[in-house]
């Protein structure tokens, strides 16, 4: 895209802290007692003049930047010992970016979710410990020593592996998303939630480290006409879920290692089903047993939840896949633009059926599409970030996303899923996403049509 | 031989393995071992649709009702009614013409809550869940006829066996025939395998595409207050600091991360089951934890504390029961008591 010549002319001065622009009698008001509606209206106000006064303020006084001009403290004294922190943790400065749960949408801590704070990652890996967690009877850290997996059912042999035994067969490491089938499922009616976090925040990409199923599989000489798979977990809910052997034979792995290290318990340490394209439910956590089958199970979580309500009153009973779906990630819902001029949309596409071909941004709505770039080759299954460069003068815009994948499939509007599915399936909502700029900088969560 | 050639494809995509020719996968075939009978037995607890799994056993509904009244009512209700911990089990909802047809017609009424007898189409899904994941704060807890007694409770709650009923391993396929909704599960869509076909494809057109673009929805304050002050939740730097919005005293803080509930060791008490029934501030299905700190403070009752949270009980602040809790170990147990006991 060109960019007009003066686009560029806010890069590289300095940013106001997001609360400068606020009086000291607001900043005091609010420490002492919190903010109240009339006062948010005031910040808004205060929001809106600083982006007025936008430019020239950056270099305060004579003698230029305080932060350089002064030397910091920490280029004038001897840092911080090796392993202090033999687990290393990320800067103080950071606190804010934490995994969090949704008030109200589950009434216990334990069958819940914790979702990632899309809105300040890069790239698409996404840090272990940003992970959403979604349990359904609270999270186990198992005893790797006392940790067996097992396969049975139409196998020629049944087996036994341990850890060991996992760990000295050949494994293989790939790149995948992992997305709840419920994720974006409170945006079916109306717009729901506030952020980015909350509305798409149950998505991660991560390296997976394990052994390919299909080895597996052979070792036990599995049934060549068995056309399923149960696989179990080891935790208090034992989670079962019925698995196509097409997906299991295709790239499906028994994963132990993310992102260069062991799972996270939270993330089913010592052992997970790794099921690339499907929803997260199918990835079984602490996984503890396989069992080859010639008919599916109809487990709690395929009879009783993640079944598809259609206004027909049918439920859609084995939706897996994760269709192709896009979001932008910043800006998004809950952040505002402190000033005119030069922006970077960015975002994340994936597919569970293959490769993220295009990725197109619309600042109108959907009434005209422009393609972003794509960082990197994309991955089958895996997230690809995107980016597009966009400048911004204050009008109000609607932004949204869209993502073609390997298949010819293309991200729907919403208008076309509420169609054809009505509003109450709770799970595989991949319609495109829209946040609004409004023309003070403050971006929410809308729909359009 | 099959096996043969597709062990060693693997070890072809395998770049880093130095593949020693054919007697490779017979050096892989040491690793892991023969299940034994006794071990599959423990483990392979499913029980599929056709009933394939399903133990022999019994349960009446009475006898049901008396354990579900102890074991499951608190937190799903006395009649499997309550949302308090999950969505309703069974609520009415289901009519004698939906059984007869097998078709759950308030299923396409948006008004009515769907419970778990209006959705679930196979009798197997209930007996298999319960057995392995119910009590929730104590799975697989129940011998089988037991596991049989309570969905016998719950299959009365739904209308669908009479009060003197006895569920068992001989009758359960005839009750399987009753199942309200047991055709109302479709696989007629895409979403089963990556080469599905789906059902819904977007728009491919670029410029002046034919696209309402009036806000249909967009949240109001209130709700976009109800997550907290957004600020807070966003890099603070950078070009796209949070909003500012109005922190919501009740449902600010990040549960189960930033320590908004004072000294409580909110970590241990979710760890062990029991934020599921007890919240700190306010009364759930057992007493708050304040209120139970405020009633032992100074009164050296650690001890007793630690008694009841191993052995349960009830009839101290109403009716409800508090379930054994005798998995935590005993240094955990100790550290709750003392907590709540203020020793
Ligand atoms: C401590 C609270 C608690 C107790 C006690 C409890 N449950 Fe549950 N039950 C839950 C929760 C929470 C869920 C949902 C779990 C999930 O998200 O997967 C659930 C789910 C269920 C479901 C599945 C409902 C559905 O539609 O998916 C059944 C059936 C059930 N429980 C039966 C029982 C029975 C029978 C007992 C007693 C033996 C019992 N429960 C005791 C909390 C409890
Ligand atoms: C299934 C629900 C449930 C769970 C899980 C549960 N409680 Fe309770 N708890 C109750 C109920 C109900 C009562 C009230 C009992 C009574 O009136 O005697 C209670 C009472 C208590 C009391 C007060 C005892 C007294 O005699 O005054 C303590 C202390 C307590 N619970 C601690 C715990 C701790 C610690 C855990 C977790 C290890 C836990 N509870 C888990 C339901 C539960």
């Amino acid at each position: 895209m060109e960019l007009p010549s003066d686009a560029l002319g806010g890069q590289g001065r300095l940013r106001q802290a997001p609360e400068s622009f606020l009086s000291h009698e607001l900043v005091t008001a609010i420490s002492s007692d919190g903010v109240n509606s009339e006062r948010r209206g005031l910040l808004r106000g205060a929001l809106a003049a600083a982006l007025v006064a936008t430019s020239a303020r950056a270099i305060a006084g004579d003698g230029g930047d305080p932060d350089i001009v002064r030397l910091p403290e920490w280029s004038r004294s001897l840092g911080k010992p090796v392993a202090s922190n033999p687990y290393g943790q990320p800067s103080i400065y950071e606190a804010n970016i934490v995994r969090r749960q949704s008030p109200g949408l589950t009434q216990t801590d334990q069958a819940s979710v914790a979702f990632t704070p899309l809105q300040n990652l890069f790239g698409s890996i996404t840090p272990s410990g940003l992970h959403f967690e979604r349990h359904h009877q609270g999270w186990v850290d198992i005893d790797p020593r006392r940790h067996r997996l097992m396969i049975n059912g139409l196998v020629a042999q049944p087996l036994v592996f341990t850890l060991e035994d996992l760990l000295r067969m050949p494994s293989v490491s790939r790149m995948h998303f992992l997305e709840c089938g419920a994720n974006t499922a409170q945006e079916w009616g109306n717009s729901a939630v506030p952020t980015v976090q909350y509305s798409h925040g149950m998505l991660s990409g991560s390296e997976w480290t394990g052994v390919p199923l299909s080895l597996l599989l052979e070792r036990a000489g599995y049934d060549r006409t068995a056309a399923y798979l149960l696989a179990e977990g080891a935790d208090g809910s034992s989670m079962t879920r019925t698995i196509s052997m097409e997906s299991a034979l295709e790239d499906a792995l028994v994963a132990y290692g993310q992102n260069g290290e062991m799972l996270r318990p939270e993330q089913g340490y010592p052992l997970r089903l790794v099921v690339p394209g499907l929803q997260g439910v199918s990835w079984v956590k602490w996984l503890r047993r396989l069992e080859v089958g010639d008919k599916p199970y109809a487990t709690k979580d395929e009879a009783s939840h993640y079944v598809d309500l259609m206004p027909n009153g049918q439920l859609r009973q084995y939706a897996a896949i994760q269709e192709a779906k896009s979001v932008i990630t910043a800006p998004s819902g809950g952040q505002k633009l402190l000033k005119h001029g030069y922006y970077c949309i960015t975002g994340l596409a994936w597919s569970g059926r293959g490769a993220v071909r295009k990725v197109e941004i619309s600042v109108d709505g959907g009434r005209n599409w422009r393609e972003a770039r794509l960082e990197g080759s994309p991955q089958s299954k895996m997230l690809t970030r995107f980016n597009f460069d966009w400048v911004w003068q204050g009008e109000s815009a609607l932004l949204q996303s869209r993502v073609h994948d390997s298949t010819g499939y293309i991200q729907p509007q919403r208008a076309q899923l509420v169609a054809a599915r009505g509003t109450r399936s709770i799970y595989h909502n991949n319609a495109i996403q829209t946040w609004r700029v409004g023309e003070t900088g403050e971006v929410d969560n809308v729909q359009v049509g | 031989m099959s096996r043969l050639v597709s062990v060693s494809l693997v070890f072809l995509a395998c770049a880093s393995l130095d593949v020693r020719g054919a007697n490779y996968p017979a050096a892989l075939d040491a690793l892991g071992r023969p299940a034994t009978s006794e071990e599959i037995r423990a483990w392979d607890i499913d029980v599929r649709p056709d009933f394939q799994g399903l133990p022999p056993g019994s349960g009446s509904v009475a006898g049901g009702e008396t354990l579900w009244l102890e074991r499951c009512a608190n937190c799903h209700g006395d009649f499997g009614d309550s949302n308090a911990f999950f969505t309703p089990i069974a609520l009415g909802n289901v009519t004698e013409e939906d059984i007869e047809s097998g078709r759950v017609a308030a299923l396409r009424d948006p008004a009515v809550v769907r419970t778990t007898f209006m959705k679930v189409a196979t009798l197997s899904t209930l007996w298999d869940y319960i057995n392995r994941a119910m009590p929730w704060n104590a799975p697989k807890s129940l011998t089988t006829d037991e596991v049989y007694a309570v969905l016998a409770y719950l299959l009365n709650l739904a209308y669908i066996v009479d009060y003197d009923f006895v569920l068992s391993n001989d009758n359960i396929s005839e009750v399987q025939q009753r199942m309200p909704n047991r055709n109302g599960m479709t696989r007629e869509h895409g979403l089963w395998t990556a080469s599905g076909r789906p059902d819904v494809i977007g728009s491919a057109c670029v410029t002046d595409c034919a696209v309402g673009t009036s806000i249909t929805s967009y949240l109001p304050d209130y709700a976009m207050d109800a997550h907290g002050n957004l600020q807070e939740q966003m890099r603070d730097y950078g070009p796209f600091p949070g909003i500012q919005t109005e922190p919501d005293k009740a449902s600010a803080a990040p549960r189960g991360g930033s320590g908004e509930e004072g000294d409580a060791p909110l970590l241990l008490l979710s760890q062990s089951g029991c934020i599921g029934c007890h919240q700190v501030g306010k009364s759930l299905v057992g007493p708050a934890f304040d209120d139970i700190r405020e009633r032992y403070a100074g009164r050296k009752a650690s001890a007793y504390l630690a008694e009841k949270i191993r052995e349960g009980g009830q009839g101290v602040w109403g009716n409800a029961v508090m379930p054994p809790m005798r998995q935590l170990d005993a240094k955990a147990v100790m550290a709750l008591a003392n907590w709540l006991s203020g020793q």
